[in-house]
């Protein structure tokens, strides 16, 4: 018996997992082949979708890259139905992507079909909702968790145990908690949650049960954004299934407790994602935070007790339950235990999902898992913790990721997007757009983060602009300052970490924007000019046929030259030349 | 009742006060714009944080909504608060360079240059009126609109709301749009802090701002 999965996450979908997977079900007799069709979530390795996986006989299994309908005929002619590996569609990048890593959340994405409870069941899942309802009283369960050492995966880094206890123990007059799952993700570049809630979305509904039996709640919330569409489809049908089992509802699995979940779609705020804005929004109020004095887990949803934690904190409550905290506290450092799920993207090879113990170095995730920079640039910096993390340069690259060691540089954890940047990126122009994010996202109810980050953006657009002025970085350090120190809640608090990070570590930059005018790396459209190098131009003719605006003139086989009143600096003809000869001053 | 210490010196007051109405009782002036005793607490103009001393470590909280907690220590008028208020203000300011409110805060804390592009929007979206609406008149004929620099206040769909009883709560509690200062030279100013400065530009913009007019500063009125 032979399996086909094809990987229909979000990732691939766009690469054309749905043609891959429509061509093989054409191609395809179940009974004469005696091959089963499946789909799985993602495997991590988003630069090589569509992926498709064969297995032999439940343990032989070949994993094919970059599949399109048309390479599926020979798959199935050759690999199916003759029995011949196709050696040079195997993905070789997967021991070198798999090797540094430790995938115990993510471990059963890409592997189940998410919309089968059957294969979550078989490989193991809603044991530990067992073993806690039959074995475990609610206290144990908080101590468990407390012991393990698991610290929110949402960005605070706040220990899920004492959540939880605090949240149990907050008074309310007639019981009624709430656990509510946060999965309102919109860092540019991050989706951990996404690619969870799609491959695998009843650990994470297990892992909400649990927290709910531990900390005496009954009714639970999946707050997922709309723009993730797959995810909210998945996550319903997971939430379907389950409820058929008896897993949710009325007296779960024939004891006392019982609780059910209702998916909340947000409408693409990224300030929603701030526990009590959350909760604002799930109230029917405009998503907007208040002050944190009175922490949520006393008074939250409703002005009830509530636990918010992030969709991956909840998976991991399953693991902790089944292995033992001293076995999920032995991973990791000190202070930061488990793993942590990182979206890898930016200027890196190997782009995707890595999740990683904690501790490991960055040179690791982005040398060895990441498998380094693209078309041999340098490396100049990444960074961590979505639009409002910090970056951290190149000469920081040994540091070990953990909760505390990227808030000691000025960066955070945040909830795990990693943005690789190479040496043709201007960090000036980084600041700017994440500034701009954020300054579009903040809510507007603080003057620092509101008025604050808006005249930070003009400054910034003025130093790419080259109209900066001297005195420009210290407004700059003071504002960012002022804006940390002042702002009602973490969007603020942690706005201008781009600023401050980016001036800590790349201020030649900053002053060779302001004192030379000049764009060291060539980025900022109003700082440069192109112009062809005449010896190395050979007159192909390439760039003139790319250029958008035809700026560029010259005779077959002659040098060209590119009108510079009428470019618009698009940097096509860079691109398109063979031979290196347009140059960025 | 709980104690806490504000600016060194110990006070019992009863439990839900807010930092900022204990500071108040004892006298200990807190400028605010946002606040009002009438209504619910928002944070929102940031203008009365204070110093929260926990320990070696300090953080910059609202007093506004602060709660006091039994041994808190506060500090009003820190060197970290001032700078801070200065540029909460010099944000204000840029965003509402008229308000005579603005400009006699500026005037009183120093504040005699506003670094900052000017964006005029007439209102600080302290949600005065917003608040005094709905909890006052039990009315909630306004409301925000929009997010971040696009957020305003405004009506349902921009039509007078059936709510709206024209009472004129909201124009009679906004600490920025009652007397806008439309002096016509720096000399006769309304605030009285830019009868300080030489006049080297007319410029309505009174804050005292021979330093902001020029190149490094906004434009002339």
């Amino acid at each position: 018996m032979k399996e086909v999965v094809v990987g229909l996450a979000s990732c691939g979908i766009a690469a054309g997992g749905i043609q891959v997977y429509n061509k093989f079900s054409e191609l395809l007799d179940a009974e004469k082949d005696e091959t089963a069709l499946k789909q799985t979530g993602c495997y991590g390795m988003c630069f090589r979708e569509a992926l498709v996986e064969i297995i032999e006989d439940s343990k032989r299994r070949t994993l094919y890259g970059q599949v399109t309908p048309e390479r599926v005929e020979r798959i199935v002619n050759e690999h199916l139905r003759g029995g011949k590996v196709i050696e040079e569609w195997i993905v070789k990048e997967e021991g070198q992507f798999l090797a540094k890593q430790k995938r115990i959340v993510l471990h059963n994405c890409g592997k189940i079909d998410p919309l089968d409870i059957g294969d979550y069941l078989a490989s193991g899942g809603y044991q530990a909702l067992k073993k806690v309802l039959s074995e475990m009283a609610p206290e144990q369960v908080i101590a468990e968790v407390a012991r393990s050492g698991l610290r929110g995966r949402g960005g605070g880094g706040f220990p899920t145990g004492r959540k939880w206890e605090s949240c149990r123990n907050a008074p309310s007059r007639n019981g009624t908690r709430y656990v509510i799952c946060n999965a309102d993700e919109g860092d540019p570049g991050a989706y951990m949650d996404r690619s969870l809630l799609e491959g695998n979305p009843h650990s994470v509904i297990e892992g909400m049960i649990i927290g709910a039996y531990a900390i005496g709640s009954s009714q639970g919330y999946v707050y997922v954004r709309h723009e993730y569409p797959l995810a909210v489809k998945n996550l319903g049908v997971a939430l379907e299934q389950a409820r058929a089992r008896g897993l949710l509802g009325k007296n779960i699995l024939g004891s006392n407790f019982s609780f059910d979940v209702k998916i909340s779609r947000g409408g693409g705020a990224f300030i929603c994602g701030e526990s009590t804005a959350l909760m604002a929004s799930l109230e029917g109020k405009i998503g907007e935070p208040r002050p944190k004095h009175i922490h949520t887990t006393e008074k939250g949803f409703h002005g009830k007790p509530t636990n918010l934690n992030n969709v991956e904190t909840w998976a991991n409550v399953p693991l902790i339950i089944n292995r033992g905290a001293a076995w999920f506290s032995s991973i990791g450092t000190e202070r930061s235990k488990g793993t942590k799920i990182f979206s890898l993207v930016g200027k890196i090879n190997n782009t995707g999902l890595v999740e990683v113990p904690m501790g490991i170095t960055l040179r690791e995730i982005i040398y060895e898992i990441g498998g380094g920079i693209p078309s041999g640039k340098k490396f100049k910096a990444v960074q961590t913790g979505g639009p409002s993390g910090g970056c951290i340069p190149e000469r920081l690259i040994d540091l070990p990721v953990d909760f505390d060691r990227l808030t000691e540089v000025g960066s955070m954890m945040g909830s795990g997007g990693m943005i690789v940047m190479d040496e043709a990126t201007c960090m000036v122009d980084i600041a700017k757009y994440f500034v701009k994010f954020l300054t579009e996202e903040s809510c507007g109810k603080c003057v620092p983060c509101r008025e604050g980050l808006d005249r930070m953006l003009d400054i910034l657009t003025d130093i790419a602009g080259g109209r900066g002025r001297e005195g420009d970085i210290e407004l700059l350090e003071e504002l960012g300052y002022a804006i940390r120190d002042t702002s009602l809640c973490a969007l603020g608090g942690s706005a201008p970490n781009p600023v401050l990070s980016t001036i800590n570590y790349f201020r030649d930059e900053y002053e060779a924007h302001i004192n030379e005018r000049r764009c060291p790396a060539g980025v900022c459209k109003e700082l440069i000019t192109f112009t062809i190098d005449k010896e190395k131009c050979n007159g192909c003719g390439l760039c003139a046929k790319n250029c958008p605006q035809q700026s560029i003139t010259g005779k077959k086989k002659e040098a060209h030259v590119i009108d510079q009143t009428t470019c618009i600096k698009c940097g096509l003809c860079r691109d398109n030349c063979k031979f290196d000869a347009v140059v960025v001053s | 009742m709980v104690e806490l210490t504000i600016d060194g010196v110990r006070t019992t007051v009863p439990r839900g006060t807010t930092v900022l109405e204990a500071a108040r009782s004892m006298g200990i002036v807190i400028p605010t714009l946002c606040y009002d005793p009438g209504l619910t607490p928002y944070g929102a103009c940031r203008l009365c944080i204070v110093e929260v001393v926990k320990g070696k470590r300090s953080s910059l909280e609202a007093s506004c909504t602060l709660p006091a907690f039994d041994g808190q220590v506060i500090v009003t008028n820190s060197e970290r608060v001032k700078k801070a208020r200065k540029i909460i203000i010099e944000l204000l300011l840029s965003t509402c360079p008229t308000s005579k409110k603005l400009q006699d805060l500026a005037s009183n804390f120093g504040v005699n240059e506003v670094r900052f592009k000017i964006k005029d929007k007439g209102c600080i979206l302290c949600g005065l009126c917003v608040r005094y609406c709905k909890e006052q008149m039990q009315s909630g004929g306004i409301g925000f609109v929009g997010r971040g620099t696009s957020r305003r206040v405004g009506t349902a769909f921009g039509d007078t709301p059936d709510e709206c009883r024209n009472c004129g709560g909201c124009e009679w509690i906004c600490p920025v749009c009652e007397r806008a200062c439309t002096a016509d030279s720096l000399m006769n100013g309304l605030c009285g802090g830019c009868q300080n400065y030489a006049p080297v530009e007319t410029c309505t913009v009174c804050i005292g701002c021979s330093e902001s007019v020029g190149a490094r500063g906004h434009k002339v009125y």
